[in-house]
């Protein structure tokens, strides 16, 4: 520490603070141009769209692209809007990270506090599991659900993205679960709590950073998931990244920007949601107390 | 009849053998403190007791139940465990009650045990904090009354006072010794700290690499220990071990300038004549002139260099050495000893104990 404050002055250390911050302001920039594109462009109308100032603010903002996008907007030939397939996003996505993020803590449990033998692997193959690319078990996976009958069904798209999310829950759990004090789980034991009663007393209440973060991830990636929408769904029970691609995609003769990015904000919204209103408990440590340390 | 008792129970973890027939037994009331370095198994012991960890063999017996295959939580017993394990979503009130809510105790019943835990433990102040929001201490005793709350058969302590600071140790130490006093519960108590065992147990249980050392009472541990071991690991300063051989009329220390000391009465048989022995003897049996013990029988006066001085303000340790042999005396704390110079060290040997230096045991 000392070493450095005598060979940097306070002059340069200040520079380079300032360039530091030049830096990374710039760089903020660069990536928030796209969403400020997004919504300048989805406030203004046709004509001035066309007029070829991308980046001008509009001169006379109007939301009807926002309205139309929502209710009137045509995906393929029936002209109803998102909102259709924004309720079937939900539908899929809630259950969806419910049940994963759940079943993650469950096997994360079983696998630092219910160790059995060769419990090594079968993490390791739940590891595995994550690294295989979608579009190798497309054809299998949709074997599957036919065989189920659950194609072309918001439940086969939740069971598809639960199977896929296990790995990764699974692994936040576990190496949340490792640090996790043994002798609570002991302590329990004693005290007289079964397998699920610690689960649901002990560990879920301790857990709220980890199901957080999980929560995030998971809602993050099945709601922008687009490859198992479009293979596993078809028409009205696409979910909503399909159906803005067919949004955008499919419209005749006048191509309407200020719809398409009105759409896009609408499917960008519920992970911006989710993170603003649940990042703020990504710091709060819940562990604090539980062990002198 | 025996409230606790351990019958050859053994453990083994993979190809390690952690404990090698372990027998003890414990009356009811009685304060069981086993005590032995890291790596000994009194941990693993504790946890067998608990049920925590199913041993290999052997048998667990509860006030005549057998309970080696019992879950922990119909053993009816309960645990403190070192680092206190409070639930840490729940506050100090509903960590003391969550054993009875397990047991479906009802929640007026709950309300009054925990009530009166929190008196006798002086935590009624802090039943609706965190376990975040308590100091150690505090926490300690939290997980003490998440133990008596029960009113287990059997209370198992896993060195519950290895995480506080020195002041708070001394004090909570005595809070436990009360405690026991008190309730007439019974308890196993583990710790590394021979202090601990020597003042809180009725029965000391000295353990080495999963061996019984000795069984005894905190007396008889410190002042008759079975074997080098024993003598070594209780009490501080260490008991001096005095390398010595067995001539007519007694035991010659200190090689051939040394002396010849009577044979202490601890030694009840008979010595064969140069055999080597080691003689054991507690820093307090060696001390000035002035603080000799005047009922002793049996004290030798031995001349020797200075070669240490440690005061520790109510007494001083001085440690003498002849022809190589070091030990420690305990003296008066403003006695007139300096660097490097002779001192008059007197020996009691009633207090002494002789050991077999190839096997280690004690000689009778």
């Amino acid at each position: 520490m000392s070493g450095a404050t005598e060979t940097v002055s306070a002059g340069s250390a200040r520079t380079a603070r300032y360039f530091i911050y030049a830096a990374l302001i710039v760089l903020a920039l660069v990536y928030l141009l796209p969403l400020y594109v997004m919504l300048t462009t989805s406030l203004k109308s046709l004509d001035e769209i066309r007029g070829g100032d991308m980046l001008a603010l509009p001169k006379d903002p109007s939301v009807a692209a926002w309205v139309k996008a929502w209710g009137e907007a045509c995906i393929g030939v029936s002209c109803v809007g998102i909102k259709g397939y924004f309720w079937n996003s939900l539908k899929m996505v809630v259950p969806a990270v419910a049940i994963s993020t759940l079943l993650g803590a469950l096997n994360g449990y079983v696998l630092t506090k219910w160790r059995f033998p060769g419990h090594k692997i079968v993490f390791g193959m739940m590891l595995f599991a994550c690294f295989i690319p979608f579009q190798a078990v497309l054809i299998p996976m949709a074997r599957l659900l036919g065989a189920a009958g659950l194609s072309n069904s918001t439940a086969g798209l939740v069971f598809v993205h639960v199977v896929y999310g296990l790995g990764f829950t699974t692994l936040f759990f576990r190496n949340y679960y490792e640090a996790f004090p043994d002798e609570l789980v002991k302590a329990a034991m004693i005290d007289g709590a079964g397998f699920f009663r610690i689960f649901w007393r002990i560990m879920l209440p301790t857990s709220g950073p980890i199901i957080v973060v999980t929560v995030i991830y998971q809602f993050t990636n099945i709601w922008n998931d687009f490859l198992f929408g479009v293979s596993f769904s078809s028409g009205e029970a696409s979910p909503m990244t399909v159906a803005l691609n067919n949004l955008v995609s499919s419209s005749t003769g006048v191509k309407e920007y200020n719809v398409d990015m009105a759409a896009a904000v609408f499917a960008a919204l519920p992970t911006l949601f989710v993170y603003v209103v649940a990042g703020r408990y990504f710091v709060r440590g819940l562990m604090a107390g539980a062990v002198k340390g | 009849m025996s409230f606790l008792e351990i019958k050859n129970l053994r453990k083994k973890i993979g190809s390690v053998e952690i404990l090698k027939g372990i027998d003890i037994s414990l009356e009811k009331g009685g304060f069981l403190v086993l005590v032995g370095p890291s790596g000994c198994g009194k941990s693993t012991l504790l946890n067998a007791i608990a049920g925590l960890l199913p041993p290999s063999s052997g048998d667990i017996v509860i006030d005549g139940q057998v309970v080696t295959d019992l879950h922990p939580s119909k053993r009816d017993i309960a645990m403190v465990f070192q680092s206190y394990a409070l639930y840490p979503n729940m506050t100090v009130e509903e960590n003391i009650a969550f054993a009875l809510e397990m047991r479906g105790v009802d929640k007026a019943a709950r309300a009054t045990a925990v009530a009166q835990v929190a008196k006798t433990l002086q935590i009624e102040h802090l039943l609706k904090r965190r376990p975040s929001q308590l100091s150690g201490g505090q926490r300690q005793r939290v997980a003490m009354g998440r133990a008596l709350v029960r009113q287990p058969r059997v209370f198992l302590f896993d060195e519950p006072l290895s995480n506080l600071d020195a002041k708070l140790r001394v004090e909570v130490r005595a809070e436990i010794k009360s405690l026991h006093q008190n309730t007439n519960a019974t308890i196993v108590y583990v710790t590394h700290d021979q202090i601990e065992a020597m003042t809180l147990a009725t029965k000391i249980v000295v353990l080495k690499e999963g061996v019984v050392q000795q069984v005894g009472t905190p007396a008889e541990i410190y002042n008759r220990p079975a074997n080098l071991f024993v003598a070594d690991f209780m009490g501080s300063p260490a008991m001096n071990m005095l390398k010595g051989r067995a001539v007519v009329g007694g035991i010659a220390l200190f090689g051939k300038d040394g002396v010849i000391v009577p044979i202490p009465p601890s030694v009840t048989g008979s010595l064969t004549e140069g055999k080597e022995v080691i003689l054991g003897l507690r820093p307090e049996a060696i001390t000035d002139e002035s603080l000799a013990d005047q009922t002793a029988r049996s004290v030798a006066r031995i001349e020797a260099a200075v070669t240490m001085i440690e005061p520790t303000g109510s007494d001083t340790f001085v440690t003498g050495k002849i022809d190589g042999a070091s030990f420690t005396a305990r003296t008066r704390a403003d006695v007139p000893v300096e660097l490097g110079q002779n001192f008059r060290f007197a020996f009691n040997l009633d207090k002494a104990v002789v050991f077999d230096p190839e096997s280690g045991r004690r000689l009778d």
